[in-house]
């Protein structure tokens, strides 16, 4: 692709170089409006996570996944996924680490952190970019097909390795 | 809805903190969290400058334009309110097929281009658009076919079947994309065409629509002519910023 679109542009008559460092200015500018949408996301991210907030609203769900027999482990994972990229796999890894990854835990956590991106980070980043500030509903309809997959994941996981 | 959100993040925070007496720790976090936004974004500028820079040719050498007609079909449905043959389109299918590789870093740019290309049509330059949120939609519940990251960390805790995961994998995110998309459907349907006619659909130039959002704060009332003639700059870009 990095050969093929230049070698074809060049074809077509067009200045290459010039054409790519007129976009790549393009890049530039927009990676630098994204920065104060993405900082005042993850502050409030870093804090709900070290204040101990999500775990309490985690004890509050804990009995819903006891009563269906589903691995609660997975549950602070669910909660994360949406909020933090990093933060997820990082749990994701931790929780790999402990059960192991042929655990049925370790499959969970492996399929959700696949299946699903980071609604917060994509909704700031892509709407950042071009300053977009009234979202309508693209966070609930993002925050609902979390909630989808994080439940498909679980019911699929049980039912296939289960 | 973002508003209450993070409004609700930092109050609860706060009183968990004092709850659990951590306080001190509540502080640096923040100050952590700030410190990867930037990280975050500062890493973005190698890969934006370059797949811009890239995607700028092939643009300019047609390919784009070309591709967005080979899938008119599926992006139609999926974006009825953008003009044929508009450039977003090309953008927004280079964007779905980077996710589906799995090429995050490709899939960011694209996907923020097409967003530019869109804010093009939009009239009121601080409000989502449906098609905005269509593909914020996609990009959210992103069809990955191949979870690379997963497999080698399960490579490295010594798992007997690392890419078992692949099957359910794929068929959680067909799952979590089905709901997206008939949830996005959803709410397209019950917000219904807006005030300003964001339907265009025959009009192949944002220009038709001359009818001004209500909402719009006479900033980027003003912002619609020069954003609708340019030609590949971010249309409103950090303009929204400066609002705030």
């Amino acid at each position: 692709m990095i050969v093929f679109i230049p070698l074809y542009a060049a074809f077509r008559k067009v200045p290459v170089y010039e054409t790519f460092l007129e976009g790549a200015k393009d890049g530039f500018d927009t990676a630098i409006n994204i920065i104060p949408h993405l900082v005042g996301m993850m502050v409030a991210i870093s804090m709900f996570r070290a204040s101990g907030a999500m775990d309490m609203l985690s004890s509050l769900i804990r009995p819903l996944f006891d009563y269906f027999g589903v691995p609660s482990e997975v549950l602070p994972l669910g909660m994360l996924r949406p909020l933090t990229g990093a933060g997820s796999l990082a749990f994701t890894t931790e929780l790999i680490k402990n059960y192991g990854p042929d655990s049925m835990i370790g499959r969970i956590a492996s399929t959700i952190q696949g299946s699903t991106d980071t609604t917060l980070y994509v909704l700031t980043v892509y709407f950042g970019a071009v300053g977009i500030r009234r979202s309508r509903y693209a966070l609930k309809v993002g925050l609902f097909s979390d909630l989808v997959g994080f439940v498909a994941a679980i019911v699929i996981c049980l039912f296939v390795f289960g | 809805m973002v508003n209450w959100i993070w409004l609700f993040f930092i109050v609860a925070s706060f009183v968990a903190a004092a709850l659990t007496g951590r306080m001190e720790a509540l502080t640096e976090a923040a100050f952590e969290g700030a410190k990867s936004g930037v990280t975050v974004s500062l890493g973005l500028i190698s890969v934006m400058v370059f797949w811009l820079g890239l995607m700028r040719i092939a643009e300019d050498g047609g390919l784009l334009r070309k591709l967005a007609a080979a899938i008119q079909p599926i992006v139609r449905f999926l974006f009825p309110d953008v003009p044929k043959g508009h450039p977003a389109l090309g953008y927004i299918m280079s964007n779905m097929s980077a996710n589906i590789l799995g090429l995050g870093n490709a899939a960011t740019p694209m996907g923020i281009k097409a967003m530019q290309e869109l804010q093009k049509l939009n009239p009121d330059k601080s409000t989502a658009t449906p098609a905005m949120c269509t593909l914020l939609a996609l990009n959210t519940s992103s069809i990955t076919l191949v979870p690379t990251t997963l497999i080698a960390i399960r490579m490295t805790y010594s798992s007997a079947h690392p890419a078992e995961i692949v099957g359910t994998t794929l068929a959680a995110t067909l799952v979590a994309t089905a709901a997206a998309i008939l949830a996005d459907r959803w709410y397209r349907f019950r917000s219904g065409p807006p005030a300003w006619k964001d339907y265009g659909g025959k009009g192949d130039s944002p220009r038709v629509r001359t009818g001004r959002p209500k909402a719009a704060s006479p900033q980027s009332g003003a912002g619609i002519g020069p954003a609708a003639a340019g030609d590949g700059h971010p249309a409103g870009g950090g303009k929204g910023e400066a609002v705030v």
